[in-house]
């Protein structure tokens, strides 16, 4: 794997479901986790809510939030971006839905499933990387493995642990 | 004859182990020691189309489907998506479906196979 603990997160900019170009940082941006996602797999639906949860109230301490679908729609219709427009337009996500239709972001992320959970500290360093907690099947563990990575970054201390197992949806490529 | 329950799996789905543990245990609670269990790993489009397979894992009760999926869901190599009895999206049937299915679907058991 080389994109490491430590390592410069890869840079992108990507359309949102309105057709907004969101870019991966921005000026004076803080930290930010980069969630890859989709709108059929289980594990990522049942750690949704845990995810809107932590952008609600890490928001206002200045983290940025960007969740990414990557998967091939034409294979996996329920990941076309109108599913993702729909899911926005019905209030399910608490930051931006972006679109990755080329996968090239997640290939440079070298994602591979979904929930993908990465947090990039304010030098742009990736600092986390795997997945929101412990239990996708247990909510009241409430993404604690990404909170405390984020209660570290904000604190300038390194993120313990600094990397988990990826649990998911293997990412739908395209063929 | 035998009753089967089929597991069909695709082994980029992490969620099969999970739920043969389920069946497995929802099995000896109803005391089916007779029931046939068989895992089918389904490994291409081609063959999640002929079996109507929309996600890992299937389960299939004497060839039915405990919880049917919704009508034209497309088939693939995928995580099936299931709900919990509360609502909460799962990547396995619950538990409590799990065992009411294999009570509604499975023929009593006979006789013999309760010796």
């Amino acid at each position: 794997m080389t994109f490491a603990i430590g390592a410069l997160a890869p840079n992108f900019t990507l359309p949102d479901t309105y057709g907004n170009e969101t870019p991966l940082r921005d000026a004076g941006t803080g930290p930010t986790v980069v969630v890859f996602t989709c709108n059929h797999c289980p594990y990522a639906l049942a750690w949704h809510d845990r995810l809107q949860a932590v952008a609600r109230d890490y928001g206002p301490r200045g983290v940025r939030i960007l969740q990414i679908n990557s998967n091939d729609a034409t294979r996996y219709p329920h990941d076309s971006l109108e599913a993702m427009s729909a899911r926005v337009a019905a209030g399910e996500f608490a930051s931006p839905y972006l679109h990755d239709a080329t996968q090239q972001v997640a290939r440079a992320w070298e994602a591979t499933v979904t929930p993908d959970v990465y947090v990039i500290d304010a030098d742009g360093r990736l600092a986390y990387h795997g997945a929101p907690d412990g239990d996708h099947n247990d909510e009241s563990l409430a993404a604690a493995w990404l909170r405390d990575a984020l209660d570290a970054v904000l604190d300038g201390r390194a993120a313990d642990p600094a990397e988990t197992e990826p649990v998911g949806c293997t990412i739908k490529w395209s063929r | 004859m035998t009753p089967v329950v089929e597991l069909l799996y695709w082994d980029g789905c992490p969620s099969h182990p999970a739920a043969l543990a389920d069946l497995r245990a929802a099995l000896a609670e109803l005391g089916r020691p007779d029931v046939e269990l068989t895992l089918t790993e389904v490994t291409s489009d081609a063959q999640a189309c002929e079996r109507g397979f929309v996600g890992s894992p299937t389960l299939r009760i004497d060839g039915v489907d405990p919880v049917p999926p919704p009508p034209g869901e497309p088939p693939g190599l995928t995580c099936r998506l299931y709900r919990r009895r509360d609502g909460r999206h799962s990547p396995t049937p619950d538990p409590a479906d799990l065992r009411d299915a294999l009570r509604r679907l499975l023929p009593p058991p006979t006789q013999e196979s309760r010796t």
